[in-house]
C-alpha cells in the first residue's frame, strides 16, 4: 500500500500489505495473517527444493544490483564441512530510499521468517540481519520479533519443532552508509573498520569469518515466504515484464511531489502513471524537471525519460537510468540542479571509506568543484575537471562508491548542462587568473 | 611385509602458471600476484600499498594494468597471475588510470619536496617523475594537518600521507602489536594512534622504512641529510645475534642511519629500533689512530713497520692469551685462533646479554638476548665463551686483548700476564700498561663476515674510512702472524676467508663469491 496513504488501485500490496497495521507487529497478530506458513513450508521442503523455486519464481535482488536470488543461493556449496552465514542487509542508507524500514517497522516478523528461510536454503544455522544505528524503531522492533521467534519455539535448536537450527543475531550498524556495501558490512559485523573487501574472493566462497556468506537484502528476503506459500508461478504471474524481471517491487517516493510514500507495483508498471496517478503529480502549480529512480547512485533522468520508463530492470536501464533501491526522488521546476548534484556530491566524499584513492580524493575534489559551481565561481574548465575526474573514478575502485559519486556528475552535466553553465556565466567578483600555472 | 614405505621427503612442487607481462614471458608458481610475477620478469609495475612483507590492501589503486580479455583494469597486487595471461603495463587505459591515481594523490600533498626528509627515495617522486601529471587542475585551497609526534622515533607528516595503511598493517599483523589505524572517513582520514598509545614497539621504527612517502619520518635522522648525498653500504646489524641484514647510510664518512636490507633468511625486511639507532659509537672520536710502542713510561707513536715487528718479538715463542671482542669478523678471530694455538695459548671472550624482543610476525626473528654479532662464530673458531673475560690467563702469558671490552677487569689480573698487546678500535685506561698498541678498524670500516646465531655466514662491506693509520684487523694479525713465521699476510678480506675455509671444516667450501648476499649456514649448523 501506498503507506502513509491509503492503497491505490493501482498498487499490488504483496510486502506492503499489513505497513500501518499496529495489529501485525505482534507475533500474534503476525501469525493470524498467515505468518510462518511459509517457514513452515519451507522446512517440511530440501534445502535445494527451496533454492529451486526461488530460482523459479526469478527473484532478483532487491538492494540495487539485481543479482538472482535462487542463483545467489545456489552458490552456497552444502555439506563442505564449514560454517555458513546468511546476512540481511538492513543497513537501507541509500540517500531516498525507505521500503525497508517500513517493512521492519511493520512487519518485523516477516523479515525474521524469510531471513529464517534464507538461513535454511543455504545451510546456514547463524543469520546476521545487520541494521542501520539510526534506524531507533525498526531496530526495536526487530529485536521484539526475534525475541518473541525464540520464545515461540520458532528460531533455535528446534525451529518449530523440527529439530533444525536457526539462529538470528541483530547487529547494529554505526551510521556508516559504506557498511551497505556487502563486505564492508561483513567486516563490520567481525568488528572492524567498515572497509570493503577486495573480490575475489568472493561472499560465498570467504564471509563472514571467512566462511562461505550470503548477504540479501531486506525486501528480497521478505518476498520468499510469500514465493515459498503461494509458488513461483504465482509470483511470476504477476508480474508484467516476466521472465527477466518478476514479482512486485516496493518504491520509496520522496522529493516535490504531492503524496511522497512507499508504493508497492508490480515489475513493469508505467512510470508515468506512477508518479502522476499513484504518487498524486507534482505539487499545484509545478512541474516536474527531474526524477532519480534508484537512489542517489543512479543516473538522473529527464522527465521525457522518465516518461518512457517501464517499471523493471530493464526498463530503467533503457531509459538511461537503473532500478536500483527504488528510491525515487523527484525535482520540480523551481529546483536547482547543481544544488542538488553538489549535495550528493558532499554526501559520497562523506562516506568515502578512504582506502582507495580515486574515492577518497576524488569524491572531496567533485565535492569543492560543484560547490564552488554552485556558488557561482565556477570556470568553464571545470566541467571538462569534472568528467575527467569522474572517469578516473569509474570502474577502478575496490567498491561502487567512487562511481556512484561519479553517476549523479556526469548524468547531470550531460542532461542539465544548460543550469551549469548559467550558473558558470554569472559574473564574480573573483575573475579566475592563470594563478594556476 | 610385501610393499616397504618409500619416505617422502621431496617437498610438493607448486603448480607453476606462465603468462606474458610487457611481451616478457615469465614462469611462476600458481598464486602468485602479477606484480610479483613482474617483478621477476624485470617489470616494475608502480604501486604503493603493496607490500612482499605485509598483507594485500589493494587500496592505493597505482598497479592497475590492462589484463588482456578482462573487462575493467586489474589491481596488479590483488590479482593472481593466470596461464596465458597477457598483461599489458603501458597501454593508455592503464597509463591514463594510474595518471589519475597520481593526480588525486598529489592534489592535498603539500609538494614540500626541497624540505622533505624522503626526496630522492621517495615513491610518490618516482612514479610521479616516470608517469604523472605535469600539472595539477586543483583550483581550490588544499587540505591541512598539523605534523603529530607518534612516539619513539616516529614522526607523523599528515600532509603528505597517501594513506597506504603499510604502517598500520605492519602494526597490526607483524609487530602485533595494534597502535595505529585509520581514523575518520573520506579526504579527512588520516592515520591515527590509539588511545593511550605510542610507537614504542621495539620494533615500530620499520613503519618509517616502509612508508613509501614522507609522511612517516625518523626523528633521529630528520634534517640530518639529503638522501642522494648518503653512501649505502651492505652490513649485518652487530647489535645481538640475530644477524640481520642492514644497510649503512653515510654522508662524508659519517654514519647517518642504519635501515634494514631485505633476507628473507634472516630478518625478512625488518630490523629492531635498538640495532638501528645504536651507530654513534662507529664515529666516536676517541679513536687510537696509530700504532703505539712502549718508550720506558710512555707509548710512543710509531710506524707499522716498527710496531708490528715490536709486537712479534713479545709473542714469539710465548704462550699467549687472546681476549677477543664477539663483534670481531670470522676473518679476523680465525687469524686471532692461530696466534693464540701456535704457542698453546688460549682465548676468551664475553658477551653482554639483554632482554629479548621478538617480532610475532616473522618467524625466528628476534632482538636476541647475547647482543653481539659473533660470539656464534668466536665459539665456533675455539675462543672460550666465560662471564670473566681473563678466565684462563695464565701467569705468565702474553696477553693480546682484542678489542674486547675491559670493563670489570683488575689490575691484579692483568699483572698476570708477562705483556699486554692491545690490537683495538680504542685504548681504554685500564690497558695503558700496553707494551704495543695496534690500531684496527672497526666494523663499519672493513670487510668480513659474521656467524649468526643459526651458523648463517653473512658478508658485510666496509661503509667508511677507517681514523688515522687504523688498519683492517685481519691485516693487522695476518701481518703479526707473518712478521712471527706463522702465517702469511693478507691484502684482502676474501684471502683471508679462503684460509678459513680451507681449515676450518665448518666454514668448508665457502667463498666471498658463494656467500653472496644472503649468507649461507656453516656445516652443521642449525636451520
Amino acid at each position: 500500500m501506498g503507506y502513509p496513504h491509503p492503497s491505490h488501485a493501482g498498487e499490488t500490496p504483496i510486502l506492503s500489505k499489513y505497513f500501518g497495521d499496529q495489529d501485525g507487529i505482534g507475533l500474534e497478530g503476525w501469525r493470524k495473517r498467515g505468518g510462518y506458513d511459509g517457514l513452515l513450508k519451507a522446512l517440511s521442503m530440501t534445502p535445494g527444493e527451496i533454492v529451486d523455486v526461488v530460482k523459479a519464481s526469478g527473484l532478483r535482488g532487491r538492494g540495487g544490483a539485481g543479482f538472482p536470488t535462487g542463483i545467489k543461493w545456489s552458490f552456497m556449496k552444502p555439506g563442505d564441512g564449514k560454517p555458513h552465514y546468511l546476512c540481511c542487509n538492513a543497513d537501507e542508507s541509500e540517500p531516498g530510499t525507505f521500503k525497508d524500514r517500513e517493512i521492519m517497522r511493520w512487519t518485523p516478523h516477516a523479515l525474521v521468517e524469510g531471513c529464517a528461510i534464507g538461513a535454511y536454503a543455504i545451510g546456514a544455522e547463524m543469520a546476521y540481519i545487520y541494521i542501520r544505528g539510526e534506524f531507533t524503531e525498526p531496530l526495536i522492533r526487530m529485536g521484539q520479533a526475534v525475541r518473541e521467534a525464540y520464545d515461540a519455539g520458532i528460531l533455535g535448536t528446534n525451529a518449530m519443532g523440527t529439530g533444525k537450527r536457526i539462529d538470528i543475531v541483530i547487529h547494529k550498524g554505526a551510521g556508516a552508509y559504506i557498511c551497505g556495501e556487502e563486505t564492508a558490512m561483513m567486516n563490520s559485523i567481525e568488528g572492524r573498520r567498515g572497509n570493503p573487501r577486495i573480490k575475489p574472493p568472493f561472499p560465498a566462497v570467504s564471509g563472514v569469518f571467512a566462511q562461505p556468506t550470503t548477504i540479501n537484502n531486506v525486501e528480497t528476503l521478505a518476498a520468499v515466504p510469500h514465493i515459498i506459500v503461494r509458488g513461483a508461478d504465482w509470483y511470476k504471474g504477476m508480474s508484467l515484464s516476466s521472465p527477466k524481471s518478476t514479482g512486485s517491487k516496493l518504491f520509496s517516493v520522496c522529493g516535490n511531489i504531492a503524496k511522497p510514500g512507499n508504493y508497492e507495483v508490480t515489475m513493469g508498471f508505467s512510470f508515468k502513471d506512477f508518479l502522476y496517478d499513484l504518487c498524486g503529480g507534482p505539487l499545484p502549480g509545478r512541474k516536474f524537471k527531474a526524477v532519480i529512480p534508484g537512489g542517489i547512485s543512479v543516473p538522473i533522468q529527464t522527465m521525457e525519460e522518465a516518461e518512457a520508463t517501464k517499471m523493471d530492470y530493464e526498463g530503467f536501464v533503457e531509459q538511461g537510468s537503473m532500478l536500483g533501491s527504488g528510491g525515487v526522488i523527484v525535482f520540480d521546476d523551481q529546483q536547482n540542479m547543481v544544488k542538488q548534484i553538489a549535495r550528493a556530491a558532499r554526501f559520497f566524499a562523506h562516506e568515502s571509506c578512504a582506502q582507495c584513492t580515486q574515492c577518497r580524493e576524488g569524491t572531496a575534489w567533485t565535492t569543492k568543484i560543484m560547490e564552488r559551481i554552485r556558488d557561482g565561481e565556477g570556470t568553464a574548465e571545470d566541467l571538462d575537471t569534472l568528467f575527467s575526474i569522474a572517469d578516473n573514478m569509474t570502474g577502478t575502485t575496490i567498491c561502487v562508491l567512487s562511481d556512484s559519486c561519479a553517476v549523479p556528475v556526469v548524468s547531470g552535466i550531460n542532461k542539465f548542462r544548460s543550469e551549469f553553465e548559467a550558473l558558470i556565466k554569472k559574473p564574480t567578483f573573483h575573475p579566475v587568473t592563470a594563478a594556476v600555472a | 611385509m610385501a610393499t616397504t614405505a618409500v619416505p617422502t621427503t621431496a617437498v610438493a612442487q607448486p603448480k607453476m602458471v606462465s603468462l606474458t607481462i610487457e611481451g616478457r614471458t615469465v614462469s611462476v608458481p600458481e598464486g602468485t600476484s602479477i606484480l610479483e610475477a613482474g617483478k621477476r620478469a624485470g617489470v616494475l609495475i608502480p604501486h604503493y600499498c603493496y607490500h612482499p612483507g605485509l598483507s594485500i590492501a589493494g587500496n592505493c589503486r597505482m598497479c592497475l594494468v590492462d589484463v588482456e580479455k578482462a573487462p575493467k583494469l586489474a589491481p596488479a597486487c590483488a590479482t593472481a597471475a593466470a596461464e596465458g595471461q597477457n598483461v599489458h603495463i603501458y597501454t593508455e587505459k592503464a597509463l591514463e588510470a594510474r595518471k589519475g591515481v597520481l593526480e588525486m594523490l598529489l592534489i592535498n600533498h603539500p609538494l614540500d619536496c626541497p624540505i622533505c626528509d624522503k626526496s630522492g627515495e621517495c615513491e610518490l617522486q618516482d612514479f610521479t617523475y616516470q608517469e604523472g601529471p605535469g600539472e595539477s587542475r586543483l583550483r581550490d585551497p588544499k587540505r591541512f594537518h598539523p605534523v603529530e609526534d607518534f612516539g619513539g622515533d616516529v614522526l607523523y607528516t599528515t600532509n603528505r600521507c597517501i594513506l597506504c595503511t603499510r604502517c598500520v598493517r605492519f602494526m597490526d599483523e607483524i609487530a602485533q602489536d595494534t597502535v595505529l589505524n585509520v581514523e575518520e572517513r573520506g579526504d579527512r582520514a588520516v592515520i591515527g594512534k590509539f588511545e593511550g598509545k605510542d610507537l614504542t614497539n621495539p620494533w615500530a621504527g620499520n613503519v618509517i622504512d616502509l612508508c613509501p612517502v614522507g609522511a612517516l619520518l625518523s626523528k633521529d635522522s630528520l634534517n640530518k641529510a639529503r638522501s642522494w648525498e648518503l653512501d649505502h653500504a651492505p652490513s649485518i646489524c652487530p647489535g645481538c645475534s640475530q644477524g640481520c641484514n642492514i644497510s649503512i647510510d653515510t654522508r662524508d664518512n659519517t654514519v647517518v642511519r642504519l635501515r634494514p636490507r631485505p633476507n628473507e633468511e634472516v630478518n625478512a625486511y625488518f630490523m629492531c629500533d635498538t640495532g638501528r639507532l645504536d651507530y654513534r659509537w662507529i664515529d666516536r672520536q676517541d679513536r687510537v689512530e696509530v700504532p703505539l710502542v712502549r718508550r720506558g713510561e710512555s707509548l710512543a707513536a710509531v710506524d707499522w713497520d716498527v710496531a708490528i715487528p715490536a709486537a712479534a718479538s713479545l709473542l714469539d715463542g710465548k704462550r699467549a692469551f687472546v681476549a677477543a671482542s664477539p663483534n670481531l669478523s670470522n676473518e679476523t678471530l680465525f687469524l686471532l685462533s692461530r696466534l693464540m694455538r701456535s704457542n698453546g695459548g688460549n682465548g676468551g671472550f664475553t658477551v653482554h646479554t639483554g632482554p629479548e624482543a621478538p617480532l610475532p610476525g616473522v618467524k625466528d626473528l628476534s632482538l636476541r638476548a647475547d647482543r653481539a654479532a659473533n660470539g656464534d662464530g668466536a665459539a665456533l673458531l675455539g675462543f672460550k665463551r666465560s662471564g670473566a673475560l681473563l678466565d684462563g690467563l695464565s701467569a705468565g702469558d702474553v696477553l693480546v686483548v682484542a678489542d674486547a671490552d675491559v670493563s670489570g677487569v683488575t689490575a691484579e689480573q692483568l699483572a698476570l700476564a708477562s705483556a699486554i698487546i692491545v690490537i683495538g678500535t680504542t685504548l681504554p685506561e685500564t690497558l695503558r700498561t700496553a707494551m704495543v698498541v695496534l690500531p684496527i678498524a672497526n666494523y663499519a670500516e672493513e670487510d668480513g663476515t659474521f656467524t649468526n646465531l643459526r651458523g648463517r655466514v653473512q658478508r658485510f662491506a666496509q661503509a667508511k674510512a677507517a681514523p688515522g693509520m687504523a688498519r683492517p684487523s685481519w691485516w693487522v694479525v695476518g701481518d703479526l702472524l707473518a712478521a712471527l713465521g706463522k702465517g702469511e699476510a693478507y691484502y684482502l678480506a676474501s684471502e683471508a676467508f679462503s684460509a678459513l675455509a680451507s681449515e676450518v671444516p665448518a666454514f668448508a667450501g665457502m667463498t666471498y663469491d658463494g656467500l653472496g648476499m644472503r649468507g649461507l649456514v656453516v656445516v652443521g649448523g642449525a636451520q
